[in-house]
């Protein structure tokens, strides 16, 4: 159990120490795949507080990540180009400012959160991944129809957004940016894991029934854990929309849904950095294999069957052993 | 919106019904007997229809195609049956989700390594083609009419072979109580390598079948397998009539849907932004529908009680 916080550091620490290197190096190409693989895991830390901590299985988390990409695209594209998002009944302009972009990302993935999940978690099970595979869907469908920002084509942002102080199209300044957050999300999900919510929301993935004799409702810790779990994924869609400067219904696809349950699981469910280690194997698979062959979706395929089938616990259930209050 | 359009789509509705449920009752078998979600179902969907389009291409008789499509389907559902699928059955359903989204890309990856990107052709045999005037003076495709016939057949034929035979009633005692039948002397390893390889066998033949009117192409499976577990949700998984039922259901709600929809907002908007609202909501349907479904009965229609 040791193994794991110095395993974590060390994993913080080449988070820092790699991008770094890159910068000194002029390999802008590099700090960019470090940024989106920190995105990616930004995403991951989301799902794991509802997968890990809260046993939900989502595979409709793309939608959130979806809801946070459209909201930096329809916000950025109205600013592009002057033109106000709304006339009537009072003026409401674009921005192309990052924090008001996340604000209103977080904003609006935490509200989906609470319509889906008030609605999915009076089911269980397999009814429950359906379910959210199912709103995952609708969300791609709607996209793909809606012609007024881009539909099937997706939106382009010709400019990346404007964060106070900072050059963001410098990539190792976005990348300062994504990390910051990143920190700050697992430092927040560490902390909550250990918190009486976090505590009771373990609880009830284990034992529910138990949790309802003590006198608390699974059905109300797993729903705030949903629209946690949202919101940091919005986020995340936001960010990555950013990176790209290009978002499309693909990302609210079910494919991105299962990927980013895949990052959790090769790293480790909730594990902090399970999903840190997951994203950023998974992203330099993607560079290294990806380089060497056209169909190394092959080989992902079957390191993660691998390790479903004998690598329970993930990368850091191998390294740091297994953990006390997560079987 | 003519009578004779509207007989057509309701037709329609009625063939993807039927495709839908020799897919989902494969599924939701599996899902019974044996308590696994298997994704990589729609990738056994595909190797039916690349396998028939590869035999097709070779000999020219669709008959052969078709039968080699079940056999390849079946093959390939009992060999990662005993390979992969065997250790996942005691495991939790995040597990399997994993395991067999693996074996998708594996799957996928793997059919454009040896069949390339490109879609591969799948001919209509000529004494299947052409329409046939139906009473009424519907003008039908006979292919279309003859997938209704075989998937209707199917299910007749499933209907028999679980109630009236001794594998079905095995099949039933499983879905009921595993550890019972294994208890009471009957071969489990075997029972659910059967079962898979029917399911995989039925998907096969779907795919094959659909292969013929739509491309056939890598990654075909994944709408085809997403529609498939919407059918068994909607009707209750474990459930062969509940698959039925949920597959007609949602058969004709896309079809009709899409057709539909667009006429009716074209009543009171104008017509570029019906069709677009008419065909972003006619899109959604099914999932609303599934979503309602969920909310009204959350073990589906003909799902066991929770």
């Amino acid at each position: 159990m040791r193994r794991e916080p110095l395993f974590n550091a060390a994993m913080l620490l080449a988070l820092v120490a790699f991008p770094l290197w890159a910068w000194s190096a002029d390999e802008p190409f590099l700090i960019t795949l470090a940024t989106k693989a920190a995105i990616l895991a930004l995403a991951g830390v989301g799902l794991n507080i509802a997968l890990g901590l809260g046993g939900l299985v989502s595979l409709g988390h793309a939608s959130f990540f979806g809801i946070g990409g459209y909201a930096m695209g329809i916000l950025a594209s109205h600013a592009q180009v002057y033109d106000p998002i709304l006339t009537e009944p009072f003026v409401l302009n674009g921005t192309k400012s990052m924090p008001v972009i996340w604000l209103t990302a977080i904003v609006f993935s935490g509200l989906a959160a609470l319509a889906i999940g008030a609605l999915s978690l009076r089911t269980t099970g397999v009814y429950f991944i359906m379910i959210t595979l199912a709103f995952g869907q609708m969300f791609y469908y709607f996209a793909i129809s809606w012609p007024a920002y881009g539909g099937e084509d997706g939106l382009s942002i010709y400019v990346r957004n404007g964060f106070p102080g900072l050059n963001t199209l410098d990539p190792i300044q976005f990348y300062g940016i994504c990390f910051g957050i990143l920190a700050a999300v697992l430092l927040f999900n560490a902390r909550l894991a250990r918190a009486p919510f976090g505590l009771a929301l373990n609880a009830a993935r284990q034992s529910p029934l138990r949790v309802e004799t003590v006198g608390m409702s699974p059905y109300r810790l797993r729903l705030v854990a949903f629209v946690i779990s949202g919101m940091i994924t919005g986020l995340a869609g936001a960010l990555f929309a950013d990176l790209n400067r290009f978002v499309s219904p693909t990302m609210f696809s079910w494919q991105l849904s299962g990927e980013i349950i895949v990052f959790i699981i090769i790293g480790g469910t909730a594990r902090l950095f399970g999903p840190v280690v997951g994203a950023v194997i998974f992203v330099a698979l993607e560079h290294i294999l990806g380089g060497l062959s056209d169909y190394w979706h092959i080989y992902l395929g079957v390191l993660l069957l691998l390790i479903v089938l004998f690598a329970r616990g993930g990368l850091i259930g191998a390294i740091a052993g297994r953990e006390t209050a997560h079987e | 919106m003519s009578l004779l359009l509207l007989a057509e789509q309701v037709l329609n509705g009625l063939q993807l019904g039927v495709m839908l449920f020799v897919m989902a009752a494969g599924l939701t078998l599996v899902f019974g007997v044996m308590g696994l979600i298997n994704l990589a179902h729609g990738s056994l969907y595909m190797v039916g229809a690349f396998a028939a389009a590869a035999v097709a291409g070779l000999t020219g008789s669709f008959l052969l195609a078709l039968v080699a499509a079940l056999a390849a389907a079946a093959a390939a559902g009992a060999l990662i049956e005993m390979l992969v699928i065997r250790r996942l059955y005691d495991r939790d359903h995040l597990d399997q989700v994993l395991a067999t989204f693996a074996l998708i890309l594996i799957f996928s990856e793997g059919t454009r390594w040896i069949f390339g990107s490109f879609p591969l052709y799948l001919n209509i045999p000529d004494y299947l083609s052409g329409p046939v005037t139906l009473p009424g003076g519907i003008e039908y495709p006979l292919y279309r009419l003859t997938l209704i016939a075989i998937g209707l057949s199917i299910a007749v034929g499933l209907w028999l072979l679980i109630s009236k035979t001794r594998l079905g009633i095995q099949i039933q005692a499983g879905e009921n109580d595993r550890e019972m039948i294994a208890a009471l002397g009957v071969d489990i390893s075997r029972l659910y390598t059967i079962v898979f390889a029917l399911g995989a066998a039925l998907a096969g033949l779907a795919g094959a079948l659909v292969g013929a009117i739509q491309s056939v192409q890598v990654g075909m499976g994944e709408p085809v397998l997403i529609l498939a577990f919407v059918v068994i949700v909607i009707g209750g998984i474990g459930s062969i009539k509940g698959a039925l039922v949920g597959a007609i259901l949602v058969g004709l709600t896309d079809t009709l849907g899409g057709v539909l929809l667009p006429q009716a907002f074209r009543l009171f908007m104008d017509a570029s932004a019906a069709s677009s609202a008419g065909s972003a909501l006619a899109s959604m349907l099914i999932y609303i529908l599934m979503a309602f479904v969920l909310i009204w009965k959350p073990t589906g229609l003909f799902g066991a009680r929770a």
